[in-house]
Order: C-alpha cells, then structure tokens, then sequence
C-alpha cells in the first residue's frame, strides 16, 4: 500500500514517469487496493491540485486495441471527442493521441494515471501496441504517466513481448492471501458485525453479542476451518456469510450455527450429484451400465448399443424388479442423460453416424455415482447391489 | 492539381531558338507552350514569367520565375528558374524570425543555396503573378483570383529573412513589366485556334451591331483615334496571327479597349464623369460604381501601372478631344464592369447564384439604354454566364487552363495592368460560349465530374480535424527534486535525456560517419542496426540526427529533413506510408494514395528536395505479408534522385536473412551494425555518468547492480529502473534514520523484488486443498510418468492424501473450483473447462519448484 501511495505521490508531485503491475491470486483486493490508494490521494491537497486523471480500462471491455483507444481518448476529455463519442479511424485516433501525449512535458501537463484492469486481456492484442505505446510514453520525456496493471496471472512477465518487457519498469507488487486461520476468524468476525452507526443500538449490541458467541462455537469453527482449507478467497467467505445471513427472519431474529453449516452444505454441494437424484430408475440404471462399462474398459469410450447391451444383461441375469423396456424407451431416457451433459459425446453428431454408435464418454466419477445411490429414495435394491459390483449377477 | 495530371498536356518551344551553345549543344527559347489535349488550350510562359513548378505536395505547387528556358542534348527541354519559397518551406524554428502573420499568398524571394534551379520544363504547371511589395506596404486586397497572385516582400536565404534589395525589388518589377507586353501578344494564340471562327464572327457582329447602336458615332470617332493607339499596333499584330477575324471584330475590339483601359485607369475621375453623364443608366449606377471604385483602387495599388501609362495618355488625350464619345463608352463600360464583377463574384463565392444573377438584372436593366435586341442579347448572356458558371465551380480549371474559357479569363486577370486586350477577350469568350453551346455544354458536364472527384479528397471532417492534440496543463507547477536521493532518482529515469552517451562512442561515430558521407554526396543509402532492448539502439540514432541537425544549422552539411517512424507506432505496417507522407508534406491521405504519392516523389528528380533522413524502428513489424512496405522502403534508396536515407533498427540480427525476402534483404544492402548488450563496466560508467556531482550511492552498490544486469540481459533501462527501486527502498528506510546513500543492501532488496519468482510465493500462500491438489499432481505425475493428467486421476489422488491428512475429502466441484483458481493464477494449464472430469491439467513450473515450495512448511 505504501509503496503504490508513494509511486503515485510521485508521479503526480513530482511530475514522474512509472509503470507497475499488482498481481494477486482472485479476490486477494487488487482493485481495493488501489481504490483505496486514489483515496487517500485525493485527499492530499496538493495532488487534487493537479488534477490527477486516469482513465480506466478493464481487459475485459476494451477488448481490442481501438476499442481501448478510443476509451482513453473518452475519458481524457481530449478535443477531438465529439459529444462522448470519438470518431474517426484507428490510424488517427493512435496518432492523435500520441501527439497529445508527445507535446506534454514533466513540468508543464498533468499527469495522466493509466489503470488496466485484467492487465493479461491486453497482452494479447495483436502487436501490443497500446502497451508498448504506454510504456513508451511512461519512459520518455513526455506527459508523466503511470501505468498500472491489474492482473492475476503470475507468469503475467513472460507474456510481455521483448521490447514491451524491456520498456516496463517491473515494479511487481504482489498481492496474497498470506493470513492465517485466526486473522481469518477475525475478519469473519468484522464481516458479520454491525457497525457501530447502526439505528437500532440494542438491536445491534445483541447481534455482536452473537456474532461473538458464534466465533467461539467449535461448529462455527469447523465450518470456517473447511471453508478456509479449501479457500483463503475471501469473496466465498461473502458469499458463505450470505447464505447464512438471508436464513435471519423476524422469528428468528439471529443468526446460528445450524445456519452456518446449512450455508456451508449448500455451498459446497455437488452439482453434478445433485442431478443424480433427480433421475428415474431407468437413467439410474443406464449411468451403472456406464459406470461398469467404464470399469472394464478403463475409461475408453462407449456407444449407446454397448450400454444397452449391458442393461440388456442386467435385466435378464438379476432383475426381478425392474420392466424390461423397449429399446427406443431406453434411448429416450439415454439422451436425457446426454441433455443433462452427464454423458459427453467425443466428436460432435453427424448426419452420417448412426446415434446408436455415437462414441461418448461419462462425465461423472464411479465415487460421485455411488454417493449419488446412496441418498436416492427408493433405489431398488437388486439394482444398488448391481452398482456394487459388474460381476454380482454371476 | 487532378486535373491537370488528368489532362496530358504538350509541352513545345514558342518561337525559334534564340541563340544555341554548340558545345553543349543546347538552345535557348524565349517561351514554352504548354498544350492540353483534352480541352485544347494552349498558355504561352516566356521568359521572366512567375511560373508554378509541381513540387512534392501537389496542393502547394512552388513559385519560381522563369529565367532561361533550353533544350539540351538530349532534347529534354529545361528550365532554369528563380526560386521563391511559401511559409511552409521554411522551417518551424526559423518562422519566428518573421516577427508578422504572413497571409498564404506571401512569398519569399528564395536565396538558398544548394536548391537545383534547372528543372524540367514538363514540371512546369502555369504562370501566375507575383508583385514585389515594400516591407511597411500593405497587402492590396486582391478581389481577383486569389490562387493566382503572390507577393514578395523579404528574401529567404536559409537562415533569416532580410529586405529585397532594391536591385532584385526593380527586377521583379521589370520582369512585371516586360509580362505585360508579353502576354498580349501570346494572348493572341488562344482564340485561334479554340472559337469556330465564322460563328464568333457574326455573333461579334450582332454585338458590335447592338453595341454601336449606342455609340455609333463613337465606332466612327474611335476607328480615327485609335488608328494611332497602341492598341491598333497590337491589333494589327494579333490579325497577323489570327487573320481569320474580320473588320467587324477588329472593329468591335477597338471599341471596347481603350473605354476600358480608360474606365478603370481614369478612376476616380471617371466616376465623376459618369454621375454627371450617365443619367440613363442612374438605377444601375450605384452598385457599378462600387465595384469599380474597388477595382480601381486595386488596379492603383498594384505597382505594375506604370507599362500603361503611355496608353493613359493616350487614351486621356482622347478624352480630351472627345467628351461625348467618353460618356457613351462609359455607358457601355458599366455593363462591361459587371459582368466582370459578377465573374469575379462567382469565382469567390462559387455557389452564390445571386450575384451573377444580380448582374444580369442589372445587365437587363441597362438594356433600357440599349435596345430591345441587345436585350435578349444579354438574356442569351446571362444564360450563357449561369452554364460558365456551372464550370467555373471547380476553380481548378481556371488555374488548369484546360478549358479555354477560362485560360483567358485567367490570363485577364494577369492582365490587369495592361488592360487593353482583356475586354476583347472578354467578349469574344462570351459570345463564344453562346455560339458554341456544345462546348459550354462539355465543360458543364465535364466539371461536375472534377467536382465530385474534389470533394472527396477534401472531405467532410469526421473528426474536428483541427483539434489540437493536447494534454490539460497542471495547475500546480511539478516540485523540484528536494533531497540528494530524489534528484537521483530523476536523474536515473531512462526518460533523462544525458549529454552524452556513454560506451556507444564507437557507435555513434559509425552511424554519424555514414550519413554524413550520405548527405554530402547527396545520395542515399541503407543502414540496419539491430540489439536486444534497452541497449542504447534508438538512442544513439537520435542523437546523431541531433548533431547532424546542429552541423547543418551551422552549415557545415546540406540541409535535410529528418522524419522518424515507428512500427509499434503503427496500426498497420501500410500506415507507414501515410505517415512518412505527413511529415514530408504535411497532407493526410489514404494509405494506398500515399504510396503512390510517395514512390512519384522518390522516384523523380525533384527541384528543390532535400535529403530526408528516415529512422524505422521496430522495423520487424512492418513485415507484411508480401512485404511491400519493406520493399519499397528499401527500394526507394536505391533510385537515382530519391536522397533518402534510411536507418532502420530492429531487434533481431539477422531479420534481413530471417524474414525478409531475397529481394528486400539485397536492397536493404549490407551496412549493419549491431549493438551489443552492455557489459557491466559499461553499465557501471553509465550510471556513474548519470549521477555524476550526486552523492547518492555506494560505489559497491553500483558495481553489484551493473554486474547482475549484465549477467541477465545487459539492458539498460532495467539497470536504471533498479537503481531507482533501490533509491526508493533508502528513502523509505531513511525516514527512521539519518540521512544515507544507496547501500548494498538496498540494492539487493530491489534486485530481488525485480526478479525473485511469484510462484513460490503464490504456492506457499495458497489454500491447504490448494497446496494437496498440487500435491495430487506431482503424485499422478510421478505414478503416469506423463506430465500431463485429467482431473478425474488427480482427484483420486486427492482424495487419498485427506484420508492420509485426516481432512474431509472435498466434492468435485470444489476439486473443479481450486482448479480454476490455480489455472486462473497460471500455476496450473488447464484446458476448456467444457471437458469437466477430463479436462486435463499441466503444471507451470518445474515439479522441483513446487515440490520446494511444499516441502518448506
């Protein structure tokens, strides 16, 4: 934080030229940080003073060069934007702007704060003429700018090509979650409570309270242990928190540790299991056919007759309860499985490819599918005995 | 100008050869015809004529006077000229020297040397006026055609403007003069050979017959008076040439000039004269008379009046022997004078109808004097006037010459010193265009065409064109560097421009010995120059076109233009032609106009081009595809009159033998140089150079950051970058303590934020199910021995080491979720994720790095 303060202090006091580059996991705050920074910028005097633009683009809207240039050229208010609109060719607008850029110098035009956010979308606009452009101008004795980077690629440096590289000035400030369990705990703590502006005071010190209590629970703790095991981003604490926090009713006025775990099972819920259960015994059946086919083969790919040949056999050797169904039922119900992308086809369907022996592949895990059986209702058993084992029926 | 590249144009002698040099076997010709086939027209220049040369920017032609005109050997017709220069040749620094707005139709007297003065005659576009004015003199307001006239006033010799002598001021003067009687006789040729001759002939009998009606008794009086006039003595001469004419023209001719050259000449007098005489024409009056008061102060302000004073004398003689006969000639002259204004008028408002129309009226109304006939006469006039008109819109044609109408309505405004033969022309163009409708017609039709072709050139201006690029100014002025460390700092910004470069002497002096060399021999050239970044390349260069620029200041090398382009700065390689083109010219054109445009100035030998110093850098990215770009870059070199000069500057090599085509690579010729990376003395001395009166590091500090650049990529700007950090890191230590140099430890700090790995870092900080599912990699990898894996396999492996940690195995959909995380971190490659389970997934990093990075907890 000190160190971006600072190298914006200078560009704007001093009227300096730099380039840096925040990189950081997702959700580490690189944008926080950086708000965070024009913040406090904004209220030293003496920068407000100078007027600091900065334009802002994000990797993901500018999606070309132009589209870039053209942002820039918005956002600095340049003279030739007509009406919030900048016209005329590419070819212009990049001349245009590096004239205006070219006639400033350290002493004389504002400093102009450049900011690209998802920093690695840039790279790979053809040439990366724009940051070259940038860093060109951030290494010459032109208008001061800074150009700072957001990105979350690491290897964001190999990406940059020779001459770019060269023109940045690697300043890397690298952002990570480098907190342990107990500060996590303490900014759980902070998330949940109420500020202290809140209206209802009694309302709030009872809520704290809680918030309190529940940091304590060994539950509580347990559901933030995993949760911080299997992420230290700190937006799925949010969004945990939030599950958790929407179960809060006027009957039920604070917030719990079953709320908490019910959050935390919700949260990390197997999708694809969860289609499972809404399947029909048949379906249930095809995916153990699959599942077996798999077993045999090691994961080579099937066809619809192998599966149906397989079924064939189950219901013939061991079933007792289960309807032999004609075969076009069974491959009705077969691409259902194929809608729900349980069942992924290796090439895409032709015309000249008979259905039958379109070659797919089985999307789910044998563990996810036994899970799945498990919590089925009223799984027949010979057909759960049959997913136990290929070879029961013998 | 399109019009005149349109048009094939002939270029012949006028007259015999006037003396011939038998050793160098030329001969020398008083005058050239220059002949268009299209429009059949034919302009005679003579010697001591202001021509317009076709120069580099085809809207800017040059002005030159015509001093000797010869055919060589070779018989390739000559011209040896006289330069003058425009505002916009001369360059942006010396203009303030002028301490005055200059108008666009200021010239100057141009005395630099080194300028060829002999040309080709073909280069030659027309003649024009130039009139040499007194420093303190206003500038006469020109109401004529503006593109046509200049003024001089200072003289131009490369370095400062200085007042024209008074010897070059009474040859300018002279060479006016001597025009003037020139040109009526060359006037003589245009009609011939353009006008159906039997038509023009009754119709400027119906005229003369209308027109005498009025002053018949003057036709009498003047065919007596005039028998003496110099203006019979030309006549006679121009029935020599055109003997087709008959009395009646001749008559008619008569008639009009000397009223006119009397008309205006007499001024103000004549005004008088006409308020108390012309009571006939009183409703006309008032409008008339204000045009010529102007015209009449023109024509006095101009200083070539005095070729006509004697005709003044004449003709006021004539006044005095017959005061009736004046009155009515100036009853005549009116409609005379307005249908000349309203000419004049359309020429300058081009699409304002009511102006001429306005004459019209007033023509119709002067028709009270004259009869019913004469009339319809100006009736058919005035439609004859609304289809010139139509043509005259495009004002090109004018200067063009290519329609004859307009060659002489031109030449009439040259002419308006010498009066006496404009009317006449005035006449027989008029009555021409009526009888010969076909070729009013023509010229109707033919123009919007040109028109249309203009306009899109010109353009409507999407963009404010004149927007002027700039950047707000701040409103607290930059601080100044406070303490020994921050003045430092700015000192070792790469955008610090130092005195001198240090370790690139030998460099410097290579590139520097090679232009030079180049430009005295006024030659071009090639030169590649390659580097890895940050090694001084682009440096180097520029500082010796900063020294060439001071040596040519100070004349110690021919003058030359400097012109920089850059392939990063491009959008696309073909934009490189458009630029080059606007720093040469100054015009904004289309990429593929422009290579036209450009290969036309290179490959002809221009009058008055300079030698042009081109830098391409970063000329690897102008490779295409067919590599045009780089093949005419460096075949324009090569040709004879082309004087440029290329450096071009790329990282790689051996580019030339790598991309480029055999035949691209053989024009861009064998002078290379390469730049080393520096080594780390070198790197020491540059930062020591740059620091040299600071006290700010330790010499060990200094030593340790050179040596490490040099061991990685000997880039410069990355030696300063991390003296930089390194000086921010002290200050921030600084702030505790008292008052300190850049130590090593500093400079190690810096060295090893710059370059230590992000990985182990994000590896260490990542999650616990983060750290396993690496951990799940490296054991699938081990077991496959294949260094890729699907995540299905990594999974059971996964879940096998929480068993082993007692943790609760995770779902597949947070296995698919840590996944993304570390792909979106590029610790992982991972493909689409539409494979779900057997998406496979590569480490990126060594399996050492991360097995390092997880051992260490």
């Amino acid at each position: 934080h000190r160190h971006l303060l600072e190298l914006l202090r200078r560009t704007t006091v001093h009227g300096e030229s730099n380039s840096a580059l925040i990189i950081g996991p997702r959700g580490a705050g690189k944008t926080a940080l950086l708000n965070n920074v024009l913040k406090d910028l904004r209220e030293m005097k003496q920068v407000r003073e100078n007027l600091l633009e900065n334009p802002f683009l994000s990797g993901l809207l500018q999606t070309s060069d132009k589209v870039a240039l053209k942002e820039i050229t918005r956002q600095l208010q340049l003279e030739n934007v007509v009406g919030d609109k900048v016209f005329g060719s590419f070819a212009e607008n990049l001349a245009f702007l590096l004239e205006a850029l070219r006639k400033g110098t350290r002493s004389s035009s504002c400093p102009i704060l450049f900011v690209l956010d998802e920093f690695d979308l840039f790279v790979h606009h053809k040439n990366q003429t724009l940051l070259y452009n940038l860093f060109d101008i951030s290494q010459s004795a032109q208008t001061p700018v800074t150009v700072i980077g957001l990105t979350c690629r690491q290897d964001i440096l190999e990406l940059l090509e020779k001459r770019v590289k060269s023109r940045f000035s690697h300043r890397q400030i690298y952002l990570m979650n480098s907190f342990d369990f107990k500060q996590y705990m303490k900014i759980f703590k902070k998330q949940l409570s109420l500020p202290a502006e809140f209206p209802d005071e009694t309302f709030a010190h009872k809520w704290n309270n809680n918030v309190q209590h529940l940091s304590e629970d060994k539950a509580v703790q347990d559901v933030l242990q995993k949760l911080f095991h299997h992420t230290k981003d700190l937006r799925s604490l949010h969004l945990l928190l939030m599950l958790a926090v929407s179960a809060v009713t006027a009957q039920h006025p604070l917030l719990s540790a079953a709320d908490l775990q019910e959050a935390s099972r919700q949260h990390s819920t197997d999708a694809k299991a969860n289609i499972v259960h809404g399947l029909s015994v048949l379906e249930i059946c095809l995916i153990i056919a699959m599942k077996h086919l798999n077993e045999v083969y090691d994961g080579e790919p099937f066809n619809f007759q192998m599966v149906y040949n397989e079924f064939q056999k189950f219901i013939q050797r061991k079933a007792h309860s289960m309807y032999n169904f004609e075969k076009p039922v069974v491959m009705k119900a077969f691409e259902h499985l194929l809608q729900l992308e349980l069942v992924q086809p290796l090439e895409r369907p032709s015309a000249r490819a008979q259905r039958e022996f379109l070659l797919l592949r089985l999307l789910l895990d044998s563990r996810q599918i036994m899970d799945a059986l498990q919590l089925y209702p009223n799984c027949p058993t010979d057909v759960k005995q049959w997913a136990a084992s290929s070879l029961s029926w013998l | 100008m399109n019009t005149r590249q349109q048009s094939k144009l002939i270029y012949s002698w006028y007259g015999k050869p006037l003396g011939s040099d038998r050793k160098l076997r030329t001969s020398q010709y008083k005058g050239i015809l220059i002949t268009s086939e299209s429009s059949k027209t034919e302009t005679c220049i003579q010697l001591g004529d202001f021509i317009l040369v076709e120069g580099v920017n085809a809207d800017q032609p040059y002005v030159a006077q015509l001093m000797d005109l010869y055919e060589d050997g070779a018989q390739h017709k000559r011209a040896v000229v006289q330069w003058f220069c425009r505002l916009e040749e001369i360059p942006q620094n010396k203009r303030k020297l002028l301490k005055r707005e200059i108008s666009a139709q200021e010239v100057f007297f141009d005395q630099v040397l080194g300028y060829d003065t002999d040309i080709a005659a073909e280069t030659v576009i027309k003649s024009i006026m130039v009139l040499p004015l007194h420093l303190g003199e206003e500038l006469p307001i020109i109401t004529l055609n503006k593109e046509q006239t200049f003024f001089v006033r200072q003289s131009w010799d490369g370095k400062c403007f200085k007042v024209l002598s008074p010897d070059t001021f009474s040859k300018l003067k002279e060479a006016n003069k001597k025009r003037g009687v020139i040109m009526n006789s060359s006037k003589a040729f245009i009609p011939s050979d353009i006008l159906t001759p039997v038509k023009k002939e009754t119709e400027s009998v119906v005229q003369s017959a209308t027109k005498s009606k009025n002053g018949d008794m003057e036709i009498e009086s003047k065919h007596s008076s005039s028998k003496s006039s110099l203006a019979k003595e030309r006549h006679s001469r121009r029935v020599a040439n055109n003997d087709i004419k008959t009395p009646t023209a001749r008559k008619k001719l008569e008639l009009k000039s000397p009223t006119r050259s009397k008309g205006r000449l007499l001024g103000s007098e004549v005004l008088g004269l006409l308020d108390d005489d012309c009571d006939a024409v009183a409703p006309l009056e008032p409008s008339a008379t204000k045009r010529k008061v102007k015209f009449t102060n023109e024509t006095l302000g101009s200083p070539p009046k005095i070729p006509c004073s004697n005709e003044k004398s004449k003709s006021t003689s004539e006044t005095a022997e017959d005061p009736q006969r004046f009155s009515d000639t100036i009853r005549l002259s009116p409609y005379t004078k307005v249908k000349d204004f309203s000419e004049k008028d359309k020429k300058l408002h081009e699409d304002d109808d009511i102006v001429p129309l306005d004459g019209c009226q007033r023509l119709s109304s002067q028709g009270l004097v004259l009869t019913p006939r004469s009339r319809r006469m100006c009736a058919q006039k005035t439609s004859a006037l609304i289809a010139e008109q139509i043509s005259m819109l495009d004002g090109e044609d004018f200067l063009s010459g290519s329609d004859s109408s307009y060659s002489s309505s031109g030449e009439e405004e040259e002419d308006d010193d010498d009066d006496v033969p404009c009317t006449p022309e005035k006449k027989t163009k008029s009555s021409r265009i009526f009888s010969t409708p076909k070729s009013s017609r023509k010229s109707a039709v033919h123009t919007p065409a040109k028109t249309l072709k203009k306009t899109p050139l010109q353009g409507t201006p999407r963009t404010p064109r004149n927007a002027t690029p700039e950047i707000p100014r701040r409103i607290q002025a930059a601080q100044e560097p406070a303490s020994v460390l921050e003045e430092a700092r700015l000192r070792l910004h790469v955008s610090a421009v130092p005195e001198s470069l240090p370790c690139r002497e030998e460099e410097f002096q290579d590139i520097y010995n090679f232009v030079e060399s180049k430009l005295l021999d006024g030659t071009g050239g090639c030169m590649y120059i390659s580097g890895v970044p940050g090694t001084g390349k682009t440096a180097t260069v520029h500082e010796v076109v900063r020294c060439l620029q001071q040596a040519a200041e100070n004349d110690e090398l021919p003058p030359f233009q400097f012109v920089e382009i850059n392939g990063m700065k491009l959008t696309d390689p073909h934009q490189a032609y458009v630029q080059i083109l606007e720093f040469l010219t100054g015009q904004k054109v289309t990429a593929t106009h422009a290579a036209v445009l450009l290969a036309k100035l290179f490959s002809t030998p221009g009058p008055k081009r300079k030698t042009t110093v081109l830098i391409v850098d970063e000329l690897d990215l102008l490779w295409t595809r067919k590599q045009n770009v780089m093949y005419n870059l460096f075949d324009w070199p090569t040709q004879k009159h082309s004087k440029l000069i290329i450096l071009a500057i790329a990282n790689t090599m051996d580019l030339p033998e790598r991309i480029m085509m055999n035949r691209v690579a053989s024009r861009l010729g064998l002078t290379r140089m390469s730049f080393q990376p520096y080594t780390y003395k070198q790197l020491q001395q540059i930062i020591s150079s740059r620091l040299k009166g600071v006290k700010a590091f330790e010499e060990d500090a200094v030593q340790l950051v050179s040596r490490k650049v040099a061991a990685l990529s000997g880039d410069a700007r990355r030696c300063l970058d991390i003296c930089r950090r390194a000086t921010e890191i002290c200050e921030f230590a600084r702030q505790k303590k008292s008052p300190e140099m850049v130590r090593m430890a500093h400079v190690t700090e810096a060295i090893d934020e710059m370059f230590s790995s992000p990985y182990v870092g994000a590896i260490r900080n990542a999650s616990l199910h983060e750290q396993i599912f690496l951990k799940a990699i490296l054991a699938e990898f081990r077991r496959a021995g294949v260094e890729e894996a699907t995540v299905q396999q990594i999974y059971h492996h996964h879940i096998a080491l929480c068993r082993m940690e007692g943790l609760q195995s995770p779902t597949v959909s947070e296995i698919m979720a840590i996944c993304s995380r570390l792909g979106a971190c590029r610790l992982l490659l991972v493909e689409a994720s539409s494979e779900y389970l057997h998406m496979r997934v590569r480490l990126n990093l060594s399996q050492d790095d991360v097995m390092y990075a997880l051992r260490e907890e």
